[in-house]
């Protein structure tokens, strides 16, 4: 007993299984299950330090959280298994339903079935006394003109015609499908070939390290970057950014291979790395540029400081810039200290950018003038390794012609079957498609009073 | 500056549609249905010179910095007004089913009438991020989509009160009352779904500008934050409804009310986001 169900068990079994896998029932659990589920990590903050979660919602809770891997739920291994099981469903139910469609292109209904040519929607019958031949020659042309070229065939007796439109419509859905496949596809062999970095670059300075956004691991780029120049541009009157801009130089086996002045929204890319332009920051002391006039002798020194930095004038004097800022109420501003020969410091003064000869009227042995200033910045810079992006855009570029196909063309066919009847010709006309039918009907209608005309053998302006 | 004025001439003839829609159903005149859309209409073209002028001003107030006038919430919201009564008008013009004014215009307004209450209609200088022309791809597919799940979700209203009464209502005689002007239930239920399959491509078209622009601008093009998470959950919901209906046959009443819920989606990936979760996307306060 048991010898002979167990395998048909076994078989109900599987195909229990497989049925599972391609119902669309399951399609539509899973679409709403992702919703749903989605939400979580929207309301709940993703990848923050634990002292925040404990700090808002405790200490149980978030150990809690922690076992449910809410705090980075889309990484965890229930959703990705959600992502899983909807790929599984999609391939399952294509390979069921797509030899099914795949007949319509290798076994056409060339010929009508008598359920066709009876309860179409679209009908036309008529009789005529042309042969049979005659009329299908005439049927053919107006048919390849109109809709689409007609494959005659002829069985018990009758004669056949055939023509289609718009088969590729039938593929949509697979397309569609297919492309979520692709995205798919492309994001793993993002996560796994690819990375996402930072690095930020001194002004002046290169490296060929960046640090792993997750981790802060190091990871060599196999070639330099150097960052030659970093902007930040302003709109007019407002301290509203503009605009940041650095002036990257790809070196690669000493050689300066590539130059970019990259900004927010235009990277650059070597190697199949991109450089994005993210954020900016001070890099340590400014530096200045100065002019020192000896007011006895009226001679002019131009002089490079850096603050805090003692440098050395005429007769043992010397100076130091002890303080700066940019954005004082008369401009960029400096403060200067003089000592004697004798090791005395002086009383430190202020020297103006905007106003060059404000120190004159100091009266002092030397006056000052700020020519410039510089103060070094980091670059930061977002740094993407991503080889599946071109996998996912072409994926969206199938997705959007894919779903186009499916919504808005349909497969339209057109029977004709031509019966010799006591010397007359009996024709009958069906046709449909397979989607949008009231559209379709609006179009058969137009086509019949040509095919009416075509069988009447006039031309269709004749008829009213 | 002009456009203001163009804008609230807008929200007038909004307004005036509106009233008109209702005083239609009401008095079943169909004089009054035809100068509601004839409002609707004056109101588009006024909305569709206002955003122009805006643009326009844009330059005269930052000079080269001028850009299209799809960048701040204000811009966006008077923006989503024009392209709800766009996608009515052409809808308008398919099913000529004039009742169905009443259910999506006030949409139109409220977006008019809050985008004039309560936000910021200055023209600001805008931040690096968002100098890229895919945000005006984005924003333009997006609104599209959503715009069609309004008119959607418009219909499914009226397919609900509609279709509860129809099945108290016994009998053969045509309905009187109000009813009798709301579309037949099996056109408001094809309605619905035409909207979707309009909404539907451009909201993917949307989501696949925004994952362009993100990747062009920070090198990820997907990173599960609150927008674009919400605007997945979004587009899965309508997925489901498409399938639904293809192929288990959710037409009428469940197909309305998954419309319905897939427009409260909308919304709250729109707006709720914004004022009820944190985000880095730009829409925010200001
Ligand atoms: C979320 C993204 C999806 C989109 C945009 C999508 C799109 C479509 C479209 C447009 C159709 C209509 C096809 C037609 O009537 O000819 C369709 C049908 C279908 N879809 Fe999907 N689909 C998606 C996901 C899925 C998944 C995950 C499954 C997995 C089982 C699935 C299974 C089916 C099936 C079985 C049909 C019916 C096919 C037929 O009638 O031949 N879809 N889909």
């Amino acid at each position: 007993m048991t010898e002979t169900t167990k395998p048909q068990n076994a078989d109900d079994y599987a195909d229990k299984i497989w049925d599972f896998f391609c119902s669309l029932k399951l399609t539509i659990i899973i679409l709403l299950l992702l919703s749903i589920l989605s939400i979580i990590g929207t309301v709940l903050q993703q990848n923050a330090p634990a002292a925040e979660y404990i700090k808002e919602y405790g200490q149980s809770n978030y150990e809690l959280f922690v076992k449910l891997q809410f705090v980075d739920m889309y990484h965890s291994w229930w959703f990705i298994g959600l992502l899983g099981l909807f790929s599984v469903n999609l391939i399952c139910c294509s390979i069921k339903n797509f030899p099914r469609v795949w007949k319509f292109v290798t076994e056409p209904a060339l010929i009508a079935s008598p359920g066709i040519l009876k309860n179409s929607a679209n009908r036309l019958e008529a009789t005529s006394k042309d042969d049979r031949q005659q009329l299908a020659n005439r049927l053919s042309a107006l048919l390849k003109k109109e809709f689409g070229s007609a494959q005659q065939s002829e069985k018990d007796g009758k004669l056949y015609l055939f023509a289609q439109k718009g088969i590729y419509s039938r593929f949509g859905a697979y397309m569609t499908h297919l492309s979520i496949l692709v995205i798919m596809a492309g994001a793993i062999i993002g996560n796994v070939w690819g990375y996402k970095a930072y690095v930020n670059i001194v002004e002046g300075t290169s490296t060929s390290q960046v640090w792993s956004r997750n981790g802060q691991v190091p990871i060599d780029l196999g070639f330099t970057v150097r960052c030659d120049d970093f902007d930040v541009s302003y709109y007019a009157n407002s301290r509203r950014p503009r605009d940041y801009n650095s002036d990257l130089v790809v070196i690669d086996n000493g050689q300066e291979v590539l130059h970019k002045r990259i900004e927010v929204n235009d990277p650059l890319t070597y190697k199949g790395i991109t450089f994005y332009q993210s954020s900016y920051g001070s890099a340590g002391n400014p530096f200045f540029q100065v002019k020192v006039t000896e007011n006895a002798t009226g001679n002019v020194m131009n002089m490079k400081a850096s603050m805090g930095q003692p440098v050395n004038l005429p007769g043992g004097y010397a100076f130091a810039i002890t303080d700066f800022t940019a954005e004082g109420r008369f401009g960029p501003a400096a403060r200067v200290n003089v000592s004697t020969p004798d090791g005395r410091r002086g009383t430190p003064f202020m020297v103006l950018k905007d106003f060059p000869e404000f120190d004159i009227k100091r009266g002092g042995k030397f006056s000052f003038s700020l020519v410039d200033y510089k103060e070094p910045q980091f670059t930061g810079l977002q740094v993407a390794k991503d080889p599946g992006v071109e996998v996912v855009w072409l994926g969206c570029l199938l997705m959007v012609f894919g779903s186009l196909t499916a919504f808005f063309f349909s497969h339209r066919r057109i029977w004709v079957c031509l019966e010799e009847d006591g010397g007359k010709t009996k024709i009958q006309i069906a046709a449909n498609a397979h989607r949008n039918q009231p559209g379709f009907s609006l179009a058969f209608d137009e086509l019949k009073q040509k095919l009416d005309a075509a069988i009447e053998n006039k031309s269709s302006k004749k008829e009213g | 500056m002009e456009s203001g004025l163009f804008f609230n001439i807008t929200t007038i003839a909004y307004f005036a549609s509106m009233v008109l829609f209702f005083a239609y159903i009401a008095a079943r005149t169909s004089t009054l249905a035809f100068f509601a859309t004839l409002a609707a209409l004056a109101g588009f073209i006024t909305n569709t010179i206002a955003l122009g002028l805006r643009w326009y001003e844009s330059y005269q107030i930052l000079g080269v910095d001028g850009r299209a006038p799809l960048t701040n919430l204000y811009e966006s919201v008077v923006f989503f007004a024009w392209t709800i009564v766009l996608i009515y008008l052409l809808m308008d013009l398919k099913y000529k089913q004039r009742a169905v004014g009443a259910f999506v215009m006030p949409f139109a307004l409220f977006s008019m009438v809050g985008a004039q209450m309560w936000l910021n209609a200055g023209i600001d200088p805008l931040v690096p991020a968002l100098q890229s022309n895919w945000l005006t791809y984005h924003v333009i597919t997006c609104f599209l989509g959503y715009a069609a799940f309004a008119v959607a979700c418009g219909v499914s209203i009226m397919y609900l009160i509609k279709i509860g009464k129809e099945e108290q209502h016994k009998g053969d005689a045509p309905m009187g009352g109000i009813l009798g002007l709301f579309p037949p239930c099996r056109v408001l239920d094809d309605m619905n779904y035409r909207a979707i399959m309009i909404g539907f491509p451009l909201l993917t078209l949307g989501i696949i500008t925004g994952a362009a622009w993100a990747n062009y601008a920070w090198g990820t093009y997907w990173s599960w934050d609150p927008k674009e998470t919400w605007s997945l959950i979004v587009w899965f919901l309508y997925a489901a409804f498409i399938h639904a209906r293809f192929t288990r046959g959710w037409i009428g009443r469940r197909a309305a009310w998954l419309s319905i819920l897939g427009f409260a989606a909308t919304i709250f990936c729109y707006l709720g986001v914004n004022l009820v979760l944190s985000g880095l996307h730009s829409y925010g306060g200001s």
